[in-house]
């Protein structure tokens, strides 16, 4: 019987096993997933954890005095331990549970900006960031009548760092910048940026979506601030995420959604609110979510996690070696530091006409923006075709892809 | 030829294919057979929402017939588009309004009718119709409905 549980050894084939979604089939083939960038597939030990967790285990968590709720807490707040390992942060204090990347960041934009931002001051992205890390910085600007800078970047899809100095500047209240780039696969220097932020007093938050599922994230060596993630692309479930941040500034912030759990006494003339984490978890959190990213995270952990990042850094070396060889295939994205991620569009078709015959073979990719519309229109696209790699894609699946495209070539032209 | 005959001409001429990469290849083909859409209707008062790619849509009024101009910039959707037109363009808006677009589940296409925001067909058939309800009002005002 298939446990889930990674063996110890690094094994494609005995890793797949864990997936069960990866043995099925799209369009009468065997199904080739390369959309992790999107959302990644979920292990079967998730998937009986959260099942076991609603069949046995479901209460309220907090609060309850009953056996079942102390139960829930502990297996709900013992991801919060995990967190903390995994990310290598001080105190289980400085982890807030939020719905995902996308709320981390609108919850430090609803509180540490607009607690600080006042007219004439800056906020500085990339040109890189995802609408997630663009809009709820401007939504804040526009409220304090702030503006917003953006680190260029040269046509392989790298940050341009030379101007950094200049663009920190005596207005900038905080930096928000991915650690990969969800299009491009960029990975950029934030400990670099960090360092330089930080000579000048400045804050930095980095959303690392991208590349928690694939490198080593430790806080405490990047020094960042805040730094935010997905449960899904660490193949958790959907709607958990979490916000790391220093505990000082954690401490600083006011309170983001008020309700149930983040405060300590209500009285119709004054409330008092709780301390950190509770203080900014709002309401009855997703449960059973939070305690699927624990297992998650727990298979992670039984991985080898060096040997996975090795292979995907192989499948991605492979896929670009030959897809460049795919006449009128032109890479968006050729940093010398990339995760596995490969965005591309085709003279032959349209990058809707590549998905659509990928898909009739049977491969997931995501086509479109990818919600990086200034990354388009740097690169003067109106989309790409992103293919991106998790550690269970083989290399049997780089080829069909290739075999896929060729074939594009052949309907198209 | 009425709108239902052509709907079984489609179908009949769809049903030789027995793989779906020979149904792509035609759908391609009639994408590019389509009459050139003037440049200058390229704007977004043109432009199909709800589509990943760009898709334009114009329809003029001919006697009591709506004939529709339409393009995109990928090539299958062009194709999907060529085929709603070749049931809906030159029909009266009473039997476009009264038309499902369900020969696209006859033909094995239907999976582009999701609400999915991929090519947006369900969005152009959309649009069509309200071209079709806007065209009706106009005839039904000057007497010819």
């Amino acid at each position: 019987m298939n446990t889930g549980l990674a063996p110890a050894v690094f094994s494609v084939d005995q890793i797949r096993k864990d997936f069960p979604l990866l043995a099925g089939e799209i369009n009468g083939k065997p199904l080739v997933y390369l959309d992790n960038a999107a959302t990644a597939q979920k292990p079967e030990s998730v998937i009986r954890r959260m099942d076991r967790y609603y069949r046995q285990e479901n209460a309220n968590v907090h609060r309850g005095i009953h056996t079942l709720s102390q139960n829930a807490t502990t297996a709900y707040e013992s991801t919060r331990s995990q967190v903390r390992e995994f990310l290598n942060a001080r105190e289980e204090e400085e982890l807030i549970f939020t719905s995902g990347t996308t709320e981390g960041i609108n919850l430090v934009a609803a509180t540490f900006a607009r607690q600080m931002l006042k007219p004439g001051d800056e906020i500085l992205i990339s040109a890189m960031e995802h609408h997630s890390n663009i809009v709820p910085w401007q939504m804040a600007l526009e409220e304090k009548g702030g503006r917003l800078r953006v680190i260029p970047m040269n046509d392989r899809g790298e940050l341009i760092l030379e101007g950094l100095d200049q663009l920190l500047t005596g207005k900038t209240r905080l930096v928000a910048v991915s650690h990969m780039s969800n299009t491009l696969g960029t990975i950029n220097p934030v400990k670099e940026i960090i360092r330089q932020a930080h000579d000048r007093g400045i804050p930095v938050l980095v959303d690392a979506a991208q590349s928690v599922p694939h490198l080593p994230v430790d806080v405490q060596e990047l020094d960042c601030d805040f730094l935010v993630f997905s449960g899904h692309k660490v193949f958790g479930p959907t709607g958990i995420g979490i916000l790391y941040g220093k505990k000082e500034l954690l401490d600083s912030l006011p309170p983001y959604h008020g309700g149930g759990d983040m405060i300590k006494t209500v009285t119709f003339e004054k409330t008092t609110y709780n301390d950190l984490p509770f203080r900014l978890e709002a309401g009855t959190p997703n449960i059973a979510a939070g305690i699927g990213l624990g297992e998650a995270i727990a298979y992670l952990n039984r991985l080898d996690r060096a040997a996975a990042l090795k292979h995907e850094q192989e499948l991605l070396a492979e896929a670009t070696e030959k897809m460049t060889e795919i006449p009128g295939l032109r890479l968006i994205g050729t940093a010398a530091h990339k995760g596995s991620v490969i965005s591309f569009v085709m003279a032959s078709a349209h990058p809707a006409d590549i998905g659509m015959i990928l898909d009739q073979e049977g491969i997931a990719v995501r086509t479109g923006h990818h919600c990086t519309q200034p990354v388009m229109k740097q690169f003067n696209i109106p989309a790409t075709a992103r293919a991106s790699f998790a550690f269970y894609n083989t290399t049997e699946e780089v080829d069909r892809l290739v075999r896929a495209l060729r074939k594009i070539n052949d309907l198209f032209g | 030829m009425t709108i239902q005959e052509t709907k079984d001409q489609v179908i009949q001429e769809f049903s030789q294919f027995t793989d779906w990469e020979d149904k792509y290849r035609h759908l391609i083909q009639m994408g590019k057979a389509l009459p050139v859409f003037p440049s200058g209707f390229q704007t977004d008062d043109y432009k199909v929402n709800g589509c990943q790619s760009q898709v334009w849509l114009k329809a003029d009024l001919d006697g009591n017939r709506v004939v529709f101009l339409a393009d995109s910039d990928a090539f299958i959707v062009k194709g999907l588009v060529a085929l709603l037109l070749r049931i809906y363009s030159g029909q009266t808006p009473a039997d476009i309004l009264a038309f499902p677009p369900d020969f696209l589940k006859e033909i094995g296409l239907d999976q582009h009718l999701s609400q999915n925001r991929t090519n947006g067909l369900a969005a152009m058939v959309k649009k069509i119709k309200t071209y079709a309800i806007g065209y009706q009002m106009v005839l039904q005002r000057s007497g010819k409905g």
